[in-house]
């Protein structure tokens, strides 16, 4: 087993742990503004992905990611599964089979770009890209210290309290949206911080 | 000429089959038809792969218009069609329109013969009135 398969594996059960861990308080911000399905929709698609871990994560990093990606779509069921598959399937067509800091700064970027362009969103809807877009900012200026970027992260997700939902189910909400966290924007910060922390050490 | 097929997706299999029905009663049964709801453990919500085999089983060579609920329902839709052969993809289109009465009044004009853009068209009209 190379080391990039090590490192792969690990990357699928930190985010598989982080988001088991905290499939219930998804699913209650969730259940505040939307359907309620966040954390058991996020729990079964990485589920899935964990339970296909050493197949996975023996491919080359465009095919492990694609792969994931492609499994996130297939198994999430709600609209966070193409939002994230996209993410992750944008990431593996981007990213070289060897990358460096320089690929997963630019890559990050363009997955953003195809998540917004599949949710028809942008910044400032309370929506995941609240927390994608300032981290892929963060790291284009240079940030590269685990614990700033997850900082970053948090601090994003934190500031969709007070916005009013402008996508997705939490906008039917209207101003009664104000005052809870965007569930996405939530998990999207705990996925990067598991991420950070995990490449961090390689 | 083969009619446009009409595919019904929503969060609740219930909610599907049942305007489905209605197009059967409605319509009759030249139109190709299909629905799917429900996620992949089976509760409320769209599964990308059950899409993609509804578009299969509605499949006609004039094309498919797509009826959807809410939020995850069109984004599901949209990645099952992206993930259709590169031969089928252009030719699926979701409708933004009402899912019980969309799908009544697309089958309705598909029946006519009418394209897909046509039947597309036929189906958001209805929902703007």
């Amino acid at each position: 087993m190379d080391l990039g398969a090590e490192l792969r594996a690990e990357l699928v059960k930190a985010v598989a742990t982080v988001i088991d861990r905290h499939a219930d308080e998804l699913t209650s911000l969730d259940q505040a503004i939307g359907d309620g399905d966040h954390g058991i929709n996020m729990k079964r698609g990485f589920e899935a992905v964990l339970a296909d871990v050493a197949n996975l994560s023996a491919k080359p990093w465009p095919d492990f990611l694609k792969g994931v990606g492609t499994m996130l779509v297939m198994k999430v069921g709600g609209a966070s599964g193409p939002l994230y598959g996209t993410l992750f399937m944008a990431l593996g067509k981007d990213l070289p089979a060897e990358p460096g800091r320089a690929d997963l700064v630019r890559a990050f970027r363009g997955a953003v770009t195809a998540v917004q362009a599949r949710g028809k969103s942008e910044r400032g809807q309370k929506t995941m890209l609240d927390v994608l877009i300032p981290t892929a900012e963060a790291l284009e200026a240079g940030t590269a210290d685990a614990a700033a970027v997850a900082r970053a992260a948090h601090a994003a997700a934190d500031a969709t309290i007070p916005v009013k939902a402008l996508r997705g189910r939490a906008s039917f909400l209207g101003d009664r949206s104000i005052g809870h966290m965007d569930p996405g924007a939530r998990s999207s910060a705990l996925m990067i911080e598991a991420i950070a922390s995990v490449l961090e050490k390689a | 000429m083969e009619s446009v097929g009409v595919v019904i997706v929503s969060h609740s299999p219930k909610v599907a089959e049942g305007a489905a029905d209605m197009v059967r009663q409605m319509v009759g049964e030249e139109v190709p038809l299909a629905w799917t709801g429900g996620n992949p453990s089976g509760g409320l919500g769209t599964d990308v792969g059950q899409i993609m085999s509804a578009i299969d089983r509605a499949w006609s060579n004039a094309g498919v218009v797509v009826l959807v609920d809410l939020g995850g329902a069109e984004t599901n839709s949209e990645m099952a069609i992206e993930m259709l052969p590169e031969e089928r993809r252009g030719r699926v289109l979701i409708c933004n329109a009402p899912v019980v009465e969309g799908a009544v009044v697309a089958a309705t004009e598909a029946a006519g013969g009418s394209s897909v853009d046509l039947v597309r068209q036929t189906a958001e009209e209805y929902s703007a009135r």
